[in-house]
């Protein structure tokens, strides 16, 4: 159904193709996930498949492309609509109308389908993905998930027989991206539709697909296979397949159920390791801020750089475990002494905070940030409403919940972006909204859903002189926590060309300029790979035990699995739970990381873990 | 035309089918039973089946607003052109409150919770600011309007002899006052029936009456009018975002930094709806025999040359023989032209609004209303202009009123909009 047949890609301007030497073949009726880290080239196999690449970017194509035995070098993207449905990351800039109804109907109107058979299509689409309620309503008022299930019926009714989906379900809760994957399933086995994606959340994913094309390195040949094939050798993976290497299972399992049949002897032997004791006190086991003095990921070189090889973010992960018992420590927050030598490198250098309290004591009004029965209206609309949130030094939580739950709204409060209805915010001692944006960046920072927005400079260097002057902090700060972050980042950078993980990290030193004792983030991973999401939790990790209070709002559950140390749940504007994150996150089925699936009942939560446990 | 549908038929089996979700390891949540496969209507018959989700309008008993039954939205467009017309035959202020009380008791009742239906509120700030605008002009620069009804002296600031005629403060009189006020309200009321159009009418449902050689150039018009919304947008979350720099976010210098991203980011998702329009057929041709294409265009052209000559030969004195015939000609051809050129585009229409009787009670109240005044208006001048000198009060003229209170009739008769809460989406 899809032919490439030698085709290297090469971009005006740019010195190399972007791939090259890709060739292989989908049959019809299957879906092939595209994996990769980020930076290989994974979009632009997308888009050479609908025609885009070259038609639409630009750039030369090599070799040849055959949709359903069309060539697209002969046949523009319009001429392939009928055969290639295209769904690209943002579905919010793929509506050309404005209700549900009309954007099913837009693509058979350009083909000019005859209005009964469109109507006909219509209605069987909005049955098919579950789309009936919302028919008249206006696109902008849906949610994430909703948008996404839109975009994809938009390009279904003109019945392509291939679909060619970039990242559909980064930007989801997972129950909303449950819901995505459950209608792509539908497609396939029902009306063999073919099927081309790519997607970073492996762990959501890898189970569907029939067959895994790699694109290993920038530049590497594609390798097309089973998937656990692929997924032996692949530098990215999700947690159940590096749970399966780790215990030395073949073939691979993909799916948690499978995991769980293999387990049993896994499952026996982790209950009998003496660290299983740290693991299910109150303390949330070895995510306690507890620095190994091994390498720690940031400063070491090659292997924790931008697209760093598979065996460098495993080791990452180890290694900021740490060998030290977690249950040395009395409480998650506690954190160690900043000028303890147990310290990160990276962070000891730059977040020497004054007057922290020593380990052990109890909660102090020195709480970084009190949150007491918070609303917040946005029109009529009550975005929050009675929400009660503390936050220590050195504590790290994870709010969660739906699209549309007021997670990104808390934060704004707690950055003074959003002004409170009722109740109260305190940051240090302080209210947000009222404190002027000077004062407030040495209080709190906080980096926004699009990294971009915080960058306005046109090179990394004046953007860091910038932070530096906003900051009131010494010239050079800045440049250095870039340097710490991005080893090798060259001076004359335009943000604009760096990678999502590149310039969420740019946007993070530019954060931490001025030292704010609480650091918000805002989906940090969205858009990232396994390599660049690992170097982020090892930087977190080093800030939260340096004393940084830490608040994260993501869907990422092995995020939060991996880091956090509280998981608050917000549902409707309220929290609906809120506690230890092994407990939160294990009794819940969407919440619940991959690993804690697996090993239920016992208490493990990320395959860092278990590794410590087993070494 | 693909009439022969060439569809594959395991697609129609689909809708059949009961919900099943194929592997997913979780419980399913929040997904209502019975949304998909059972109930699924025949294709051909119109989904008005559903009862109305919201409150039930007290006053009218219409069916909900639906897709099918969706007044045409050239309706709104007349029946508001209507009410314009008719604030613009009158200065009676008893009159025109009444015609801004119509306008906006329809738009109350029959307004949809749609992105483009807050215009409303737009106008009528709009409208307000013109009224004060004009009131204060009165009061500063004085009024051609003899009055000896001194409310207050400003200060008059001396003008050099050349600025003669223009005056700024002095005497300020009841009279010139008032008949600002009734100016202003003649203009707010216009504005304010211009935004019941723009609430009540759904600009893209609009487009699709458009003939088909002009519809793709439509379809950028609309998008072009969605991004406005969107830019307002970025400002407002860039502007918030410098706060996060320590910057200000207030105030000029904060709006001109974050010009540069915001247009960058505007471009960036105009390249990318222009990918995903392109990807989805947009601009596709039908090939059409170059005969047709020569005389589409030689028609286009020479009819728009006679519009031209046409035009020109009415406004000159010596052309009225020849002018109105060729401006009609010239016109003719000109949509000759557009309609031939249609064929170049294969594209259908999904669900084109259908101009029923509803449509037609909606637009001919608004044609009435407009009528009626306009005769009114020459059959009793004195009572639509009110005088200012000698001030008197202004009566309300009965018949019409009457008329005025015939634009309600939209209330009553057009599908009621169903308020469905809009959900804010902050993550």
């Amino acid at each position: 159904m899809i032919r490439f047949e030698d085709v290297s890609v090469t971009y005006a301007g740019a010195a190399e193709p972007t791939v090259r030497g890709v060739d292989f073949e989908v049959p019809e009726g299957e879906l092939v996930l595209l994996v990769g880290p980020s930076g290989v080239g994974k979009s632009t196999v997308l888009g050479a498949v609908s025609g885009l690449v070259p038609h639409f970017t630009g750039g030369t194509l090599r070799g040849r492309v055959t949709v359903a035995g069309r060539d697209t070098r002969t046949h523009k993207p319009r001429e392939l609509a009928d055969v290639v449905g295209t769904v690209g990351q943002d579905p919010l800039s793929h509506f050309v109308t404005d209700t549900v109804e009309d954007e099913l109907a837009y693509g058979m109107e350009s083909l000019g389908l005859a209005p009964a058979v469109m109507r006909r299509r219509v209605e069987e689409t909005l049955d098919l993905l579950s789309l009936a309620d919302l028919r008249d309503r206006p696109i902008a008022t849906l949610s994430g998930g909703q948008q996404q299930r839109v975009a994809i019926g938009s390009v279904l009714t003109p019945h392509p027989r291939v679909l060619v989906l970039d990242e559909p379900t980064s930007a989801l809760d997972p129950a909303a991206a449950e819901e995505v994957l459950a209608v792509l399933q539908r497609l396939v086995h029902d009306l063999g539709t073919t099927v081309l994606m790519a997607e970073h959340r492996l762990e959501r994913v890898v189970q569907y697909a029939d067959r895994l094309a790699l694109l290993p390195a920038p530049g590497a040949p594609l390798t097309l296979g089973t998937p656990s094939e692929i997924m032996a050798v692949s530098p990215v993976c999700p947690p159940v397949v590096e749970l399966g290497r780790l215990a030395g299972w073949s073939p691979l399992p993909l799916t948690v159920r499978d995991a769980r049949r293999r387990a049993g002897t896994l499952r026996e032997r982790l209950s009998a390791t003496p660290s299983k004791s740290a693991a299910v006190t109150k303390d949330p086991g070895p995510m306690a801020p507890t620095e190994g003095p091994g390498p720690t990921g940031l400063g070491d070189g090659p292997a924790a750089t931008e697209l760093g090889a598979g065996t460098g973010r495993a080791g990452d992960i180890e290694s900021t475990g740490g060998t030290q018992p977690a249950a040395a420590l009395p409480r998650p927050s506690a954190p160690p002494h900043p000028a303890s030598p147990l310290a990160s490198p990276f962070s000891s250098r730059f977040f020497r905070l004054p007057g922290r309290r020593t380990p052990g004591t109890a909660p102090s009004p020195a709480e970084v940030a009190v949150v007491e029965a918070l609303a917040v209206r946005r029109g009529r609309v009550e975005a929050l409403r009675r929400v009660d949130l503390t936050a220590g030094p050195g504590e790290t939580i994870a709010l969660m919940g739906r699209n549309g739950a007021g997670k990104s709204t808390l934060l704004g409060a707690l950055v003074g972006l959003v002004e409170p209805a009722a109740g109260s915010v305190r940051v240090g001692g302080a209210v947000p909204h009222r404190m002027a944006p000077r004062d407030l960046v040495r209080r709190v920072g906080l980096v926004p859903q699009e990294p971009r927005d915080l960058l306005y400079a046109d090179t990394v260097a004046a953007e860091c002189a910038a932070a530096d002057e906003d900051a009131g902090a010494g010239a050079g700060t800045c440049r250095a926590l870039v340097s710490e972050l991005l080893p090798d980042i060259a001076d004359d950078t335009h943000p604009r060309d760096l990678s999502e993980g590149q310039r969420l990290a740019l946007a993070l030193a530019v954060v931490l300029t001025a030292r704010p004792p609480l650091l918000l983030l805002d989906e940090p991973t969205r858009g990232l790979d396994y390599a660049a999401k690992a170097r982020l939790v090892t930087v977190l990790r080093g800030l939260a035990a340096e004393g940084h209070a830490i608040v994260l709002a993501t869907h990422d559950v092995e995020l939060a699995a991996e880091l956090a140390h509280r998981v608050v749940i917000l549902a409707d504007g309220e929290v609906v739970a809120d506690g230890p994150t092994a407990e939160v996150v294990v009794a819940s089925p969407s919440f619940a990381p991959q690993v804690a699936k697996i090993l239920a009942p016992e208490p493990w939560l990320t395959v860092a873990q278990v590794r410590k446990a087993l070494a | 035309m693909t009439k022969g549908d060439p569809e594959r038929p395991t697609a129609t089996a689909a809708g059949h089918r009961p919900a099943v979700r194929w592997g997913s390891p979780l419980p399913e949540r929040d997904r209502e039973p019975g949304t998909v496969g059972p109930q699924r209507p025949a294709p051909d018959a119109a989904p008005t089946g559903r009862p109305p989700k919201s409150r039930a309008l007290p006053l009218s008993r219409t069916p909900g607003a639906t897709r099918a039954n969706a007044l045409h939205p050239g309706a709104w467009w007349i029946w508001a052109l209507g009410l314009g017309t008719a604030a613009s035959r009158t200065t009676n202020p008893l009159l025109l409150a009444l015609l801004i009380a119509v306008a906006g008791f329809v738009v109350a009742t029959h307004r949809s919770e749609a992105p483009w239906a807050r215009s409303y509120t737009a106008f009528v700030k709009l409208a307000a600011a013109v009224l004060a605008i004009r009131l204060a002009f009165a009061v500063f620069l004085g009024s051609p309007i003899p009055g000896t009804h001194v409310i207050v002296t400003l200060p008059e600031i001396p003008l050099p002899h050349w600025a003669q005629g223009v005056r700024i403060g002095g005497r300020v009189t009841a009279e010139g006052l008032l008949f600002a006020l009734y100016d202003g309200l003649k203009l707010a009321a216009l504005l304010v029936c211009v935004g019941a159009a723009n609430a009540l009418a759904n600009p893209a449902r609009l487009l699709k009456s458009l003939p088909g050689a002009l519809y793709e150039a439509g379809v950028a018009v609309v998008v072009a009018l969605t991004f406005a919304p969107h830019l307002i947008a970025d400002v407002q979350r860039l502007r918030a975002a410098r706060r996060l720099r320590g910057r200000p976010d207030r105030g000029l210098r904060g709006l001109l930094h974050v010009g540069l991203p915001v247009l960058e980011g505007a471009l960036e998702r105009s390249v990318a709806l222009a990918a995903a329009m392109d990807a989805r057929g947009y601009g596709r041709t039908a090939q059409v025999p170059p005969a047709v294409r020569r005389t589409t265009g030689a028609l286009t052209l020479g009819g728009l040359l006679g519009v031209c000559a046409g035009t020109y030969g009415l406004l000159t004195a010596a052309g009225d023989t020849y002018g109105l015939p060729v401006l009609l000609a010239g016109l003719g051809a000109a949509l000759g032209g557009l309609w031939l050129g249609g064929r170049r585009s294969p594209r259908t229409r999904y669900r084109p609004d259908t101009w029923g009787v509803r449509a037609w009670l909606v637009a001919g109240s608004g044609v009435a209303v407009a009528a009626l005044m306009t005769v009114a208006a020459s059959y009793d001048p004195a009572a639509l202009r009110p005088g200012v000198v000698p001030l008197v009060a202004p009566a309300l003229p009965l018949w019409p009123a009457a008329a005025v209170l015939l634009g309600l009739l939209p209330a009553f008769v057009a599908p009621a909009s169903q308020r469905t809460p809009a959900p804010e989406e902050s993550s």
